[in-house]
């Protein structure tokens, strides 16, 4: 049976228990992102410790989306589809704090090549990134992004760690990010270094580093904005650097 | 010991080299990283190294995964050019199924690997993996061809004869049986990739351990104990007898020239920052610290 949408979790008659909310809602992509999610394996338990899990297609089979503290957006909604619009609308109506998790919702990722005309919806070609339909609060660019991220987004969240959180708010991370992205913001800038960064991130092996500069395989490349995420001249975070230092 | 600038934080600062003559005489300087990783490895603490070497003979930098003492000794010594070692990070962890990895790079490599360790986007489970960081201290570095032009173009000597080539007193040093010729780093930093004009770590801030050799005597290290992690396994290797140490205190030049060097790199960054800023230009978010 259905839980009434806003009750607390828990046995019936148990208090709320005061932990954030937490949403987890599917648009058009694979379900590689929300995969990783569930690849923090026994750290799962601590994500729930710190949050209440209310809405996830594979673990949580509440039909409805609830309000949330915190809601991840996975993939990207087709405009051709009016349903799928006014869910993330409600998605964002819903959301305290709206997370773009991984890079189908970020950039588009594959669904950039999407062109329409295949079965069974041939009418459906567009699938943009959701910030361009909602206002998003925080990026996580990957194809998919490595499970530990889900976990640190969480924990900054709960924490209310803005200094982790505040390198994910800028578009610059939630761009238009591809290998592109790398020769015109890093490259151009005269910001490379050569570390190999971008080459270890990307998913698809689609950067080779020549003469120490990243050459993208373009047929290889599927625009998820991990490289450009990860390169270290594209932001640098001291002070969680300071912080970690400090644990080591 | 302190109130010194440009050097970061720190738990200890300390000049060494290897105990094992063997290893100081193929070293770029004391041999205290390789010292230190073979230590590591025969201990267990590591499992595999991710490094750089001279990797033809016309001093391509190659990337490795070293996993025994003789690929960690024949990396031993710096070539000053572009690698791109981040990436065999995930070799390591992934294709190799490494546990425990010593990562060694230039300070923007350990800004990077830092990175990666916080906001993972690519390279699932691989930052928990990374048991130590070595950073190498690095005034600025070259494209492989900017090498070639300096030591073949300035210094004359064709690059496959040059045996080493190392920084001091203001010059660039050319290495080769025999001889050695000079090219004021002036001259050669003509040459040096752009990217680390805004650059303002001399020390690998970010390292465990950074080592590098300004401030020691010829054939020792200068080396930062950043972490507790680093700073217990250099206190291993040195209570095992395979790191002779010497008080930075009683040692010429000493840290005062290291410092120097460091608050100007700092303030050449500020200012090559503050200049493309002017320009309009994008520079990286908390470039400077």
């Amino acid at each position: 049976m259905d839980k009434p949408i806003d009750a607390p979790t828990g046995v019936p008659g148990e208090k709320p228990s005061g932990k954030p909310t937490f949403a987890y809602i599917h648009f058009a992509a694979c379900s590689g992102c929300e995969i990783s999610f569930l690849d923090n394996f026994e750290k799962l338990l601590e994500i729930m410790d710190m949050v209440d899990i209310r809405y996830m297609t594979l673990i949580n089979d509440n039909t409805e989306f609830p309000k949330a503290d915190i809601v991840f957006v996975d993939g990207a909604p087709c405009l051709q589809s009016a349903e799928s619009v006014e869910e993330l609308k409600k998605a964002r109506e819903n959301a305290g704090y709206l997370v773009s998790w991984g890079g189908c919702s970020t950039t588009s990722t594959i669904n950039n090549f999407a062109r329409g005309g295949q079965a069974p919806q041939p009418q459906h070609e567009s699938f943009p990134p959701i910030k361009r339909l909602v206002k998003v609060d925080a990026f996580v660019p990957g194809s998919p992004p490595g499970p530990e991220m889900a976990y640190n987004v969480i924990r900054a969240f709960v924490k209310g760690d803005t200094d982790y959180l505040k390198y994910l708010t800028s578009y610059s991370v939630g761009g238009w990010a591809c290998g592109c992205d790398l020769i015109k913001d890093i490259v151009e800038n005269a910001l490379c270094i050569g570390c190999g960064a971008c080459a270890f991130a990307c998913p698809t092996r689609a950067i080779e580093m020549v003469l120490g500069r990243p050459c993208i395989n373009w047929e290889r490349c599927v625009k998820c904005g991990a490289c450009y995420a990860q390169c270290p001249r594209s932001f640098q975070p001291v002070p969680l650097m300071d912080r970690m230092m400090e644990e080591l | 010991m302190g109130g010194y600038q440009g050097f970061g934080k720190y738990r200890g600062i300390v000049s060494a080299r290897a105990a094992d003559e063997s290893i100081r005489s193929v070293a770029q300087d004391g041999g205290t990283v390789t010292a230190l990783l073979c230590f590591a490895l025969e201990t267990g603490d590591i499992d595999g190294a991710v490094l750089t070497r001279k990797a033809d003979e016309r001093w391509t930098p190659g990337q490795l995964v070293a996993t025994t003492e003789r690929e960690i000794r024949e990396s031993a010594g710096s070539v000053y050019a572009l690698s791109p070692s981040v990436f065999q990070l995930k070799e390591a962890a992934r294709e190799m199924a490494l546990e425990k990895i010593a990562y060694v790079g230039l300070p923007c490599q350990v800004v990077a690997v830092r990175k990666m360790q916080l906001y993972p986007f690519g390279g699932r489970y691989v930052g928990d993996k990374v048991r130590y960081v070595i950073g190498i201290f690095c005034s600025e570095n070259f494209p492989p061809e900017s090498l070639r032009n300096i030591v073949e173009g300035y210094a004359g000597t064709p690059i496959e004869k040059m045996r080493k080539m190392y920084l001091a007193k203001g010059k660039f040093n050319v290495a080769s049986d025999g001889e050695i010729r000079q090219v004021s780093v002036k001259k050669a930093s003509h040459w040096a990739q752009d990217g680390d004009h805004v650059c303002p770590d001399l020390v690998a801030e970010y390292a465990d351990i950074s080592v590098g050799s300004i401030g020691s005597e010829p054939g020792w290290n200068t080396v930062f104990l950043r972490t507790r992690r680093g700073e217990d396994l250099f206190n291993r290797a040195r209570d095992q007898g395979r790191i002779e140490t010497k008080d930075m205190e009683t040692v010429q030049p000493g840290l005062k020239t290291l410092e120097k060097l460091a608050v100007a790199k700092k303030a050449n960054a500020k200012e090559a920052i503050a200049k493309r800023e002017q320009m309009g230009l994008y520079v990286t978010r908390d470039m400077y610290y």
